[in-house]
């Protein structure tokens, strides 16, 4: 307690001085508190926001603003021609900051890259559950332990990663938050005091800013790590204010009380924009949401049922109710942002009539049936349950009765890993990468059928030679012309009502200059200065 | 009066035993899976999905859960959240304090305006005065707290823009944490404004907080002065002419207060359950937002360990309001 | 409150009579017969919602989105209180949520009361292992705040309007079980009783038909008293999202769909609300009149 006070004596201190240089500070609204500091152990992008993208740095980053690959802690690399071997050539001089509770005494160098991954791949390593019930669930999920051999330290500044196979998309895996580069130095003290915890509670990394405290569900504050390796940032200091509460934020943004949130209610980006005080970018998320029968059930196995069905409905209207126009209705499985999306394809009318007719020629009378509703929010649906009450209104018109289910988020998805669910089921999906495989491999393959992503349980032929053909393919234009002939085959088969493509909505203080949309649907803060 | 107090505990072991079977078999019963929600939409294989609840701990018999738990319990560990991976009680010591602050300041309202009040209302018996503040406590008392902080929220903070819209203090501001109360801390950091700003980000929580308790507090006090106000002793304190600020002050408050003290200690439940609405309202980071998180997140252990250190609190606030009461008033003891 | 009984169900005394002084005293009280007249009110809107209500609940008008209420630049005649953000006319929804409420009132209340007296007359009147059984059980459930059981009840239960019913009456019941037992064992030892036994009654007759009816003055006060909570804790169960499931046009529901709305239409926020209010304030005045009405205490004063 008495050395904790000392801390933030020191803190103290640090503050009231910088605050005599009149400190920039940022405060961003940030939708949630993170769910812990070390990005290892954690999915959410609330938590990348608080951790990866402002303490840590990668060997390998996401260009600002696109999905393209730079060079981060590693300055070059070489790939074998096999495809298996990856070697890094690392920055040299990056120094680990230094902040209250450690002081590295080295500079970032290889062992820090190979401590950081072996933690995650190996499960004898010390560091592998250091927390209690941790596991490294993204990296798991991108198969990391099956696909990397070793990580090996060839020298101080050169890091060699052997592969068990070929894999085109790892080098944008390194780029993603779970491959953080953290100190060894710093886990090595930590073990010796046998405190491994404060890993995951008192982060230390190489990135633009610098861990200085966090109070639980209130507020994390970072400074600007005066020795980063990409000059110093121009603010000063970075303020997460959590507030979960999204009308709660724009209040607070209005207030100048912070200076950027994300998340607003669709229902009040109209008032932010005719704030003079504020901007508001946008940007077309990379994602859809959609609603998808159950094609292995009957009566959703007929296509003619799933256009009717798909006439039924008047997107037009779940986009102004739900997203008060901040969305554009999706015609195919995949956003117009992304390369390989086909322009041609045209999208069922709203004609509820002719759905009527489609639906009496196709046999089916009294049909009822259930929409599930999400029960969170999330980009690229706001409000699952409004949008399902206006479906059901649809239908209504055309004869059917839908009943509106919605389960406890964890129990949604369980429920949807069973094939024989029942009926027709909301759901979305924001793009990991940028490549279309990403979505139609991930939500309308063969592979994924029986697991949630891919509740349809679509299986077509045409369709997966097609994406099948696309993976293995290396040059890009052919690739893209598989993917429109696949959109195709998805327009016809109908497996989704697919619903919308949700705008990313940025409010922020007029003052805020070089804030730049990421289209992963991350908030990175590098670059950022806030005009007197 | 030993024997009163050992009884009191004795009592209270079986109860905190129940208290703490019901917290975990309560979780048992959730339906929903932890594993899943924190996987999100990520694909996971069976094999992954054994091992992360292994690693949880939730593999094993039932019994063989309680039975760890409560040892574990009984040295102070009430295991880790599921989300966060912290300690439970970590956690929730990082939150008690803004949620004691508020609670005590919704006390403080509650108190210094109930019973001058409720005596008042009192002495004025069947007056306009009498009328009003019954009525206005009627109506606090029949108050949708949510939905009271909204108005407040929409009037205060919206049009009139006198107070912040939610947090603690303004972010500026930042000082050590000696004693986790904002407003003691915001003294002692010696920062210019910064109590000022404590206040006025705390007074609307309090305020709605502090409304259900404030009602029944005057109303307990009136019918209570009421009573004392007709025994025979003020009656004759009334006749020898002592000055009714007198007989009013010092003979009849001193015990009209008895009951209501028990009213006082008996709203710690009722502040409880407050908070969690009115810290949910105003983005309070205290224990009750913190539960009501938890609920949704299914962070089964910050459910069970919250509902277990909660209901240890309130129980031990009654068993000091009783000792209390045994002590001001020993005809209780048999 | 636990020693207020009274003997007004003598049976020498025609019901009549004490209905009449009943009334005598209830009447007495301003408030409550306001009060009274508020919930008769209520009563009637809910019975006869679809008469009354201009449109149907569920209805979405399309092109009526987010209207404000009649008064107010911009409101139409057709919706006199407004619609929400999907066009539903809101005088329609407040009028059905009248019926949800006061089911929610009536359920919860006639659960834990008759649950609540049947445990409680079974403590009081048994005592020794059975008595000490129920009563840790009741401190158990009284050691937790209400809301908070309730709500990890419904997490466990799953989200919606029964499972939110079937917690609150469990949360609330221990308290009539404590006001059932203290009077039992209070009226156990009068004569009257003890004359009963004598004359050969069994214990379940003894219980229900000798001396329940004369404890039960506390209990309809408390009665009154859980059907306003009741109302007020459902609705809070709503409004965190674990009561009455959207579209239901439950208030403390509308309440929480509407919150998005704070900044931009104050009536999706402020109407339900009151709604509440005003129904917890009329059943709380009588609640208060039937206090002072059964309550021998203050009738001497």
């Amino acid at each position: 307690m008495i050395r904790k006070l000392t801390f933030a004596a020191a803190l103290l201190a640090a503050t009231v001085l910088s605050g005599a240089a009149s400190a920039k500070t940022l405060v961003y609204c940030s939708e949630g508190s993170p769910e812990g500091f070390d990005p290892g152990l954690y999915t959410s992008g609330t938590t990348f926001d608080a951790t990866s993208r402002t303490i840590y740095n990668r060997l390998v980053e996401f260009k600002h603003g696109s999905t393209e690959i730079e060079p981060g802690l590693a300055e070059s690399w070489t790939i074998s021609d096999d495809g298996k071997e990856y070697t890094f050539k690392l920055r040299k001089g990056v120094k680990f900051q230094s902040t209250d509770f450690f002081t590295p005494t080295r500079d970032f160098n290889a062992d820090d890259v190979v401590f950081s991954f072996e933690r995650q791949l190996d499960d004898k390593n010390p560091w592998h559950a250091y927390v209690a019930g941790a596991t490294y669930q993204y990296s798991d999920s991108m198969g990391f332990p099956d696909l990397i051999k070793s990580v090996e330290k060839v020298d101080d500044l050169t890091v060699k990663f052997t592969l068990n196979s070929p894999n085109a998309p790892f080098m944008a895996d390194l780029a993603m938050d779970f491959s953080s580069i953290l100190s060894k130095e710093y886990a090595d003290k930590l073990e010796a005091d046998k405190t491994m915890q404060q890993m995951n509670q008192q982060p230390l990394g190489t990135g633009p800013f610098q861990f200085v405290a966090y109070q639980p569900d209130a507020v994390i504050r970072y400074k600007a790590n005066p020795d980063y390796w990409g000059g110093k940032q121009k603010i000063d200091d970075l303020v997460f204010a959590i507030t979960p509460d999204a009308s709660v934020r724009v209040q607070k943004l209005k207030a100048n009380e912070c200076q950027i949130m994300p998340y607003p209610n669709a229902a009040d980006v109209k008032d932010l924009k005719a704030d003079p005080n504020l901007q508001v970018l946008e940007q077309a998320g990379l994602n859809v949401a959609y609603l998808a029968y159950n094609t292995t059930q009957k009566p959703f196995d007929n296509v003619k049922v799933r256009k009717a069905l798909n006439m039924a409905v008047n997107k037009e209207a779940i986009i102004q109710a739900v997203f008060e126009g901040m969305a554009e209705p999706a015609i195919n499985p995949i956003p117009p942002t992304m390369w390989g999306y086909n322009k041609d394809v045209k999208d069922d009318p709203y004609d509820p009539e002719a759905a009527k007719k489609m639906l009496e020629e196709a046999g089916v009378k009294d049909l009822s049936m259930k929409i599930w509703a999400m029960p969170v929010s999330r980009p690229y649906m706001l409000n699952a349950r409004r949008a399902a009450e206006l479906i059901q209104a649809d239908y209504a018109k055309v004869g059917v009765k839908a009943e509106i289910v919605t389960y406890e988020w964890g129990e949604y998805l369980k429920r949807l890993n069973n094939k024989d669910h029942d009926g027709a089921v909301m759901l979305g999906w924001t793009g990991d990468n940028g490549d279309p495989d990403n979505f139609l491999a991930t939500l309308l393959g063969c592979d994924s059928v029986g697991t949630s992503n891919n509740p349809a349980g679509f299986c077509n032929k045409e369709f997966e030679d097609l994406i099948q053909k696309a993976k293995i393919e290396s040059d890009q234009k052919k690739r893209a012309e598989l993917y429109e002939q696949a959109q195709v085959v998805f327009k016809e088969q109908a497996p989704w009502l697919t619903i919308d493509h949700s705008t990313v909505v940025m409010p922020m203080s007029k003052k805020v200059e070089g804030f730049v949309q990421d289209p992963l649907g991350y908030h990175r803060f590098d670059g950022v200065d806030l005009a007197e | 009066m030993l024997q009163f107090f050992l009884r009191r505990i004795a009592v209270l072991i079986p109860t905190f035993l129940g208290v703490s079977l019901i917290a975990f078999s309560f979780i048992r019963l959730l339906p929903g899976d932890p594993v899943l929600i924190l996987a999100g939409q990520h694909a996971m294989t069976p094999e992954q999905h054994a091992a992360a609840m292994h690693a949880l701990g939730f593999d094993r018999s039932l019994p063989v859960q309680y039975l760890d738990y409560l040892g574990n319990m009984l040295q102070g560990d009430f295991g880790q959240s599921v989300v966060t991976k912290r300690s439970v009680l970590q956690e929730f010591f990082a939150r008690f304090p803004a949620t004691l602050e508020l609670s005590i300041c919704a006390m403080i309202i509650a108190v210094c305006l109930g019973i001058p009040a409720g005596v008042f209302a009192a002495v004025k018996r069947g007056s306009f005065f009498d009328h009003t503040v019954m009525g206005t406590a009627l109506i606090g008392y029949s108050m949708p707290i949510f939905w009271w902080g909204l108005l407040l929220i929409i009037l205060f903070s919206g049009i009139l823009q006198w107070t912040p819209v939610s947090g603690r203090i303004d972010l500026l501001y930042y000082f050590p944490s000696v004693t986790g109360f904002m407003l003691i801390d915001s003294l002692l950091s010696g920062q210019k404004g910064a109590f000022g700003s404590a206040v006025s980000h705390l007074i609307l929580p309090a305020i709605v907080l502090g409304t259900i308790p404030l009602a029944v507090i005057a109303r307990q006090t009136r019918s209570a002065m009421l009573e004392v106000l007709s025994e025979d002793y003020v009656r004759t304190a009334r006749a020898k002419g002592l000055p009714p600020f007198r007989v009013i002050g010092v003979h009849a408050l001193r015990n009209a207060l008895i009951p209501v003290i028990t009213t006082i200690g008996l709203q710690v439940g009722v502040l409880m359950a407050g908070a969690i609405l009115t810290e949910t309202i105003f983005s309070w980071p205290g224990v009750g937002k913190w539960m009501v998180d938890s609920v949704f997140k299914r962070d089964y252990t910050v459910i069970q360990g919250g509902l277990l250190l909660i209901a240890a609190i309130i129980m031990f606030v009654n068993l000091i309001v009783d000792l209390l009461y045994g002590l001001i008033n020993p005809r209780i003891r048999h | 409150m636990a020693d207020t009984s009274i003997k007004t169900a003598n049976e020498e005394s025609p019901l009549r009579r004490v209905l009449a002084e009943f009334w005598f005293y209830f009447a007495e009280n301003r408030g409550a017969v306001i009060g009274l007249w508020v919930f008769v009110a209520l009563v009637l809107v809910a019975i006869f919602a679809p008469l009354l209500a201009p449109h149907e609940p569920y209805l979405q008008y399309r092109d009526a989105v987010l209207v404000p209420p009649v008064w107010q630049e911009g409101g139409r005649s057709a919706y006199l209180l407004g619609t929400d953000a999907v066009g539903r006319d809101i005088l329609s929804r407040l009028i059905y949520g009248a019926r949800y409420s006061l089911f929610i009132g009536i359920v919860v209340t006639t659960v834990a009361m008759v649950c609540g007296i049947l445990i409680g007359v079974i403590a009081g009147y048994f005592r020794g292992w059975i008595d000490t059984a129920i009563m840790r059980l009741m401190d158990i459930i009284l050691a937790f705040p209400s809301l908070l059981l309730a709500l990890v009840l419904v997490a466990v239960l799953g989200p919606g309007l029964i499972n939110a019913m079937i917690a609150i009456a469990l949360v609330y019941q221990p308290h009539f079980v404590r006001l059932t037992r203290a009077a039992v064992m209070a009226e156990k030892s009068r004569d009257y009783v003890v004359a009963a036994r004598v004359a050969g009654a069994g214990p379940l007759r003894l219980m229900f038909r000798t001396i329940l009816p004369n404890c039960m003055a506390p209990l309809i006060v408390q009665g009154a008293l859980s059907f306003s909570n009741a109302i007020l804790d459902a609705a809070a169960l709503g409004f965190l999202g674990m009561g009455a499931q959207p579209p239901t046009p439950e208030w403390g529901t509308m309440l929480a769909e509407a919150r998005e709305f704070i900044l931009r239409a104050w009536w999706v926020v402020t109407l339900p609300g009151l709604a509440i209010l005003i129904t917890v304030l009329a059943i709380n005045l009588m609640g208060d009149g039937l206090r002072d009405a059964l309550d021998p205490k203050m009738k001497r004063s």
